[in-house]
Formats: structure tokens, C-alpha cells, sequence
């Protein structure tokens, strides 16, 4: 019999909703028009990216002409940092990110490192909440070019304080740009850009049972002068050029309004799994949960697990073996060992590292999916604990 | 333009009156690894070597191909790509040189000699008239080429048969003997650098291979297993088809883990992977087991490990990597293109229970001792992963 999958690692990317999908073949098949294109075709194609934006300037409240589409969170992610620094970065040498971004933030940021710029990092605390006391001081009498915090930590779920940190920002210094990384909370939580004070957001379609290689950017009007990344035939007025990736762009649109619908249908379903998956496990002798716990401080789709004893690697091939999927916290080998910064950064030490997992749910999870989980870890986590590594 | 090639072959030569099927399984070698190519060759044996025919000039693209598979070939000691001349005249023969000389050496300071051999005694002009009107027409079409009759720069060589192919270079083939010459053996593939060198080298004396793979899930994943399987694919280019025999050696080792002491893990475990990999030679008429074992390497590989672990199989064990130095090892991966899949860092079951201070010098009589510890459970468990092995089988 082979078993029916259970897919828990949602965080890493999800399943494309059958509509989704539908939405891509039909773009591919019959809107195959270039945008640009004048004749009818390409006037179909341009239909689809117009409407795909409304649904989009909608989701966000925010207008048509503020939403970019990318290839995806990295490039929108990159789009923020370097178009920021390459108009601004005469006057403004000075980036503010947090200790736990994705490493497409700070990654770019990096770069500006050995050309001397200066970089603050924002310390997190044990369930991974920056210190805006510490923000107010990196920007105390500088006038920073750009403040990088993700909405939605990826590896243990914490929700940032953005309106908090957008309100700080700009009171204290009204040039700097307030960028979000919002892969992992979009659709999930409710981050209107316009509203929050946030002028530059990254959003990912993959994450929200969308295709894979398309992302959008949102940049507000105090940020409408920051550089494109990308130059060329000046498609997306001119601001991202290339010939628009219709079928995904309607896949990513199609996937955004289900899964809104579905939370609409079921609006306390993902804090429900987590919540039970939380109870269960935690019976479970030397496990613990990393990050906040409480669904108000936490996004409701990630867990982050510290089981004692037990290599993630293997709790994860195990796990596989009853074809359930989730995620290792680090990568670790017998050749090569690669921490994760967020573990690091909140404070894990050690074997705990090494014992870190990611649960991350979806809507389209079910309950019963969660119970056959947590047994499964239950049956597996002793036999696991008996052979230690030496 | 290359059409053909001559392939030379070293030790096949003197094997007496076994020379025939030496030859043949050479031929048949060739012919199995160029059959995938788009282009049909013909391969046939004359006299001290084979010769390799298309019909018509391969372009360059095509020619590279030939080559790298050619150079895959166990057997061959040489392969020199040649032209044939189009026709059977003197005159033929001289334009053909004339050309392959213009298309080959753009630096005409280069001395030369004109070496002609009639394999077809029939042919109206003897060699030596050959030599000396081809080498004369040479010399008239570039003024800045000379003879040298005793230490040339470049041979021109003519061989004339029922065709005539025109060569001046030969490029160094693998060596060793053809594939089929010599059995079978069963490779111990363990996905480090070692075993795949080992299986290559031992293959390259003309033995077929089949491979066994211990897999430990969850400890190990399906990329480590991938891993396996590409560097049996990467193998079988060289050394034929390959059975791949994936053992689950999960309970076996967990086994071990609980009733022996753990700084004797590794060197039980070794033996019990001797003991399987030789039930699984026998059953399929492999003459010997292969590993990549190399003295001092690691603790399992002392003199007094290896003792102990060979004790443990009565077949044959060959280790032709075994007074290898680890650096000779990994250039000789690099060499036959293993290297880069090997390095890939997926855990192997060797790895995942490794003592901090592993026995180096264990006592044969001791380690027996603990083995018997495992009585109770070992032979079932031996009998089912035999009973579980899967066979994949990898390459053409």
C-alpha cells in the first residue's frame, strides 16, 4: 500500500492548487500572445497580467501601478536592496537589516560590506523578535538608506513588529526606505503595505500553492525612484523588463484568490493545526518548540521542533519513510556541517542544531494528517534515541 | 577529415593461441560502445590491429565522440585517427597527405618522414617508391618542411589494404585487456572516492563488474543511494553493463550497535558486508569481491583490520588500490571522472556510527568472541536482506 503523502513542509513550497494549475495551461495554450504584441493575441496576454495586478492591488490595498511582477521572492528580495543602493547610495551608505533574513536580503546586502558601507544588524531575541530600542538607536542622527526586516521569520515563525518598526522609521528619519520580506506571511496575514508604512514588499507565488518562479514587488510612491534591477525592452514601465511570465503570473493570481477564499471558509484552520500540533507533540518527552507559541505572535503555518536525542537527518528520513515531509533545521553530514542562522541567531547551541526540525502546515492540511504525525514521531523518536551517534 | 580509426593493442598480441579471443572481445567492445552513436562504424580485425570505418568524414563534433568512446575502450593501447583516400592511385595517396597536412600542422617548420606498409601485397607500388614519391610531393608543396629519416617530428603513415588510410598521430588509449576476457567480480560501492577507482582498475584487466551497495535509511538518504547509482553509471562506460545489488543493512548494523562493543562497530560491521557481498558473488557466478581498501587509510584498514576482515569470506578479496597513497587515488578519479559525484557530502553507512576511538589493531580472536553475541538474531537478519536485494541494472 502506498501511503498517502503528508506534505508538512509548506514553508519550503507548497503544492499548486489544480486551478493553479489549470490557470498556467491555459495560459500557455491559449493566451500565448506577447503582451507587447499589438495584434489580438498579445492584447489577450496583456488582459490577463492587467487583471492578475487588480487581484493583486486588491489582496494589498494598494493601486495597480505599485505592483511589479518578478521571477520571484529572491529577485524581489534583490530588487530592494540594489535598486535602493543604486540610486541612493551616493548620499546614503548605511543598510539596517535583521540578524534573521533570508539570505536573499542579506545576502545583497553583503555586497555593499567590502565596498565599505556601514551595516547594522538587528539582535533578536530567543523567540526571534527584533528590539526596536535597538532600531531607534542604529538610527539615532543617521539617516539610513534602508531598513530590511521580513514579516514572517521562515524558520520559526515569528511575526516582526512591522507597523511598529514603519512608524519608528519614518519619524525618525523620513528619506529612509522600509523594506518587508513578505514570503512567508503573504496570504497568510493580513500585511497591507500602504497602511503598515512599509515601501518596498517581497511576495513569493510558490509559497500560496502557486507555480514556481514568479514573485511580485510592491514599491510605494516614496520609493517610486529607486533603480530597476533588471534592464531591457522596458515591459512593467521599464521598471522590470522582460517579456512578462503570463501563465505564471495568472497561476500566481488564480492561487492568491483560492487560498484567500479558503481561509475566508476556514479562518482559524492553519492556528488550529498548529495549535493541535503543538499539544501533541510537546507530550512527547525531550522535544521543544522554538519561537513564540502563542498564534499572535507566531505565524500559523510554522514549528519549529527541537527533539533531544535525535539527529533532525535522520528523524527525517524516517519520517519520509512513512511519506511525511517536513524540513531539517540544518544540514548536517559526516563531510559538511551548515547551521542555520536563524537557529544561531535565537540562541541554539550545539546538538540542539543538529536536532531542529520545521513543521510547516497548509490549508490543505487536515487534522487527521496532523494526529498520524505526531504518532508517527512517537513511535519513531525512542527507536531513534536508542542509537546515538559516537 | 577522419573516417577511421586504426586501433593498436599491446599485451592482447602475445597471447598465443588465446589471441583470437582476445581480439574478438576486443571488436565486440568497440562495437558496444560506439553502437549508441548516431554514426554506424564498421569494426573489423586485420592483421595486429582493428580497424574502425565509417562512410563518410566524420565532422568535428562527431569526431570528439568517437574519440571519448574509444578512449573508454579496456584493450586498447592506441588509437590513431586516419583518412581514407578517396580512390587508389599514387596521386590520390598525395593529395590526401597534402591535405591532412594542411589541416592538421598550421607550423610546417616540422620534420617528417613518409611511412608506407602494404598490408595488400598486391598493390602495383612498393613501399619504398612510395615513401619516396610521396615525401618528394611533400616537400614541393612546403619548402619549410624537412626530412628527417632517423628522429622525424611526425611519421606520415600509409596504410594501404583494400583502402587506403592516411595517419600521423596516435592518441594513448586505456590500456589493460578487453572486457569478457577475464569473469566477473562483485565491487563493494560505497559511494566514497576509493571503491569506484578500485572497481575501474580491476575491470580495466578485462573483468566484468557487478557492485553491492549497503543502504542504511533513515540514516542515509536516496540521494546517498543516487549518489551510488551515478558513480555505477559513470563506471559502466568503462566497464560494460553493471548489476547493482542495494542491500538494506539498517538492522544489521542497529544489531551490531546493541550487542557489541562500539569501538568494534566498524570492523564487525566490514565483515558482515564480506560475508553478504560473497553470498551474493556466489549466487551470481562472481569470481572475487572487489573493494577500495588501501593500507593505514582509516582504522578499518590497518594491516591487523584487514586481517580480520578478510578472515571473514573465503573468496578472493582484490584491493589493487592497496598500496595506493590517497592522492594517487583521487587523481586516478579524476582521471576516469568520478571524482566530482564521489565528493558529494551524503552520509554512507560507514560513516553514521563511527566510534570516536575505533579499534585499530583488533584481535581476530576477540572480535569472534563478541560476534557471538549476535547469534541469536545475525543469520536471520542476514537472510533477509539477501532476501530484500534489489537489483538494478545500470549502463548499456
Amino acid at each position: 500500500m502506498i501511503n498517502h503523502p503528508i506534505y508538512l513542509d509548506n514553508a519550503a513550497t507548497t503544492r499548486v492548487f489544480d486551478e493553479a494549475a489549470a490557470a498556467v495551461q491555459d495560459a500557455m495554450i491559449n493566451q500565448y500572445g506577447n503582451p507587447s504584441s499589438m495584434h489580438r493575441l498579445g492584447f489577450e496576454a496583456e488582459r490577463t497580467l492587467k487583471e492578475s495586478r487588480e487581484i493583486f492591488a486588491k489582496l494589498l490595498k494598494c493601486d495597480p501601478s505599485q505592483i511589479f511582477f518578478t521571477s520571484g521572492g529572491t529577485e524581489s528580495n534583490n530588487t530592494a536592496v540594489f535598486g535602493s543602493a543604486l540610486k541612493y547610495g551616493g548620499r546614503h551608505k548605511h543598510f539596517i537589516l535583521s540578524s534573521i533574513e533570508h539570505p536573499s536580503v542579506s545576502e545583497p546586502i553583503r555586497q555593499y560590506v567590502e565596498r565599505g558601507w556601514k551595516i547594522d544588524t538587528l539582535h533578536v531575541n530567543r523567540d526571534g523578535f527584533i528590539d526596536l530600542g535597538e532600531l531607534e538607536q542604529f538610527m539615532k542622527d543617521r539617516e539610513p538608506l534602508l531598513v530590511s526586516i521580513m514579516h514572517v521569520n521562515n524558520e520559526i515563525g515569528t511575526i516582526e513588529p512591522i507597523s511598529e518598526a514603519a512608524n519608528l522609521i519614518h519619524s525618525m528619519c523620513p528619506t529612509t526606505l522600509f523594506h518587508v520580506d513578505d514570503v512567508q506571511g503573504f496570504g497568510k496575514l493580513n500585511l497591507f503595505p500602504g497602511r503598515a508604512g512599509v515601501d518596498l514588499l517581497s511576495v513569493s507565488s510558490h509559497k500560496i500553492h502557486g507555480p514556481k518562479g514568479v514573485g511580485l514587488f510592491y514599491r510605494s510612491e516614496r520609493a517610486k525612484n529607486i533603480l530597476p534591477l533588471i534592464y531591457g525592452g522596458g515591459q512593467q514601465e521599464g521598471f522590470r523588463s522582460g517579456t512578462e511570465n503570463v501563465p505564471g503570473i495568472a497561476g500566481f493570481a488564480k492561487a492568491a484568490l483560492i487560498y484567500q477564499e479558503k481561509l475566508r471558509n476556514a479562518p482559524s484552520k492553519l492556528e488550529e493545526l498548529r495549535n493541535l500540533f503543538i499539544e501533541k507533540v510537546t507530550q512527547i518527552e525531550g522535544t521543544k518548540i522554538n519561537g513564540p507559541i502563542d498564534t499572535s505572535l507566531a505565524a500559523p503555518h510554522i514549528v519549529s521542533l527541537t527533539v533531544d536525542g535525535v539527529r533532525s537527518e535522520v528523524l527525517l528520513h524516517a519520517l519520509e519513510e512513512k511519506s511525511i515531509y517536513v524540513s531539517a533545521g540544518s544540514a548536517c553530514s559526516s563531510h559538511k556541517m551548515s547551521h542555520s542562522d536563524t537557529l544561531l541567531a535565537i540562541g541554539l547551541r550545539g546538538d540542539d542544531l543538529d536536532s531542529t526540525l520545521r513543521f510547516s502546515f497548509s490549508i490543505e492540511n487536515t487534522k487527521d494528517e496532523i494526529e498520524t504525525t505526531v504518532k508517527a514521531l512517537r513511535e519513531i523518536i525512542p527507536s531513534l534515541r536508542k542509537y546515538r551517534r559516537l | 577529415m577522419f573516417s577511421a580509426f586504426l586501433i593498436k593493442y599491446g599485451e592482447i598480441g602475445v597471447k598465443g593461441k588465446n589471441r583470437f579471443k582476445f581480439e574478438d572481445a576486443l571488436v565486440f567492445q568497440i562495437k558496444r560502445v560506439l553502437e549508441p552513436l548516431d554514426r554506424a562504424f564498421d569494426v573489423v580485425r586485420i592483421d595486429g590491429r582493428i580497424l574502425v570505418t565509417t562512410d563518410s568524414p566524420l565532422n568535428e563534433i562527431e569526431y570528439d565522440e568517437t574519440l571519448v568512446k574509444l578512449k573508454k575502450v579496456f584493450g586498447i593501447v592506441e588509437i590513431c585517427p586516419a583518412e581514407t583516400v578517396p580512390g587508389m592511385t599514387l596521386d590520390d595517396i598525395k593529395s590526401t597527405v597534402l591535405r591532412h597536412i594542411d589541416e592538421n600542422f598550421p607550423d610546417k617548420k616540422i620534420t617528417f618522414k613518409v611511412n608506407a606498409r602494404r598490408g595488400n601485397k598486391s598493390y602495383p607500388i612498393h613501399s619504398m617508391e612510395i615513401n619516396a614519391s610521396v615525401g618528394e610531393a611533400i616537400l614541393e608543396a612546403f619548402p619549410e618542411m624537412r626530412v628527417d629519416v632517423h628522429n622525424p617530428d611526425i611519421y606520415f603513415k600509409i596504410d594501404i589494404r583494400d583502402s587506403i588510410y592516411v595517419y600521423s598521430k596516435g592518441i594513448k588509449g586505456t590500456g589493460g585487456l578487453p572486457l569478457g576476457t577475464n569473469g566477473r567480480a562483485l565491487l563493494l560501492l560505497s559511494g566514497g572516492i576509493d571503491s569506484p577507482v578500485a572497481g575501474y582498475m580491476i575491470s580495466k584487466r578485462g573483468v566484468e563488474l557487478d557492485c553491492v551497495y549497503f543502504n542504511a535509511p533513515p540514516y542515509t538518504s536516496d540521494r546517498a543511494l543516487q549518489k551510488v547509482k551515478d558513480l555505477a553509471r559513470i563506471l559502466s562506460d568503462y566497464s560494460g553493463k553493471i548489476n547493482l545489488h542495494i542491500i538494506n543493512f539498517t538492522d544489521i548494523q542497529l544489531y551490531i550497535y546493541d550487542k557489541c562493543p562500539h569501538d568494534e562497530l566498524t570492523i564487525i560491521m566490514r565483515r558482515f558486508m564480506m560475508k553478504i557481498a560473497e553470498r551474493i558473488a556466489r549466487a551470481n557466478g562472481c569470481l572475487g569481491l572487489v573493494t577500495g581498501e588501501s593500507i593505514g587509510q582509516v582504522a578499518s584498514q590497518t594491516l591487523k583490520s584487514l586481517f580480520t576482515t578478510d578472515e571473514a569470506c573465503t573468496m578472493p578479496v582484490y584491493r589493487p588500490l592497496i598500496a595506493f597513497d590517497k592522492q594517487e587515488i583521487v587523481d586516478k578519479s579524476e582521471e576516469i571522472g568520478t571524482y566530482e559525484t564521489s565528493i558529494l557530502p551524503y552520509e554512507d553507512c560507514c560513516t553514521i556510527f563511527v566510534a570516536k576511538h575505533p579499534v585499530t589493531k583488533p584481535n581476530l580472536n576477540i572480535i569472534k568472541l563478541h560476534e557471538q553475541n549476535l547469534n541469536e538474531k545475525i543469520d536471520e537478519l542476514i537472510e533477509t536482506a539477501l532476501d530484500k536485494d534489489e537489483v538494478l541494472s545500470i549502463g548499456v
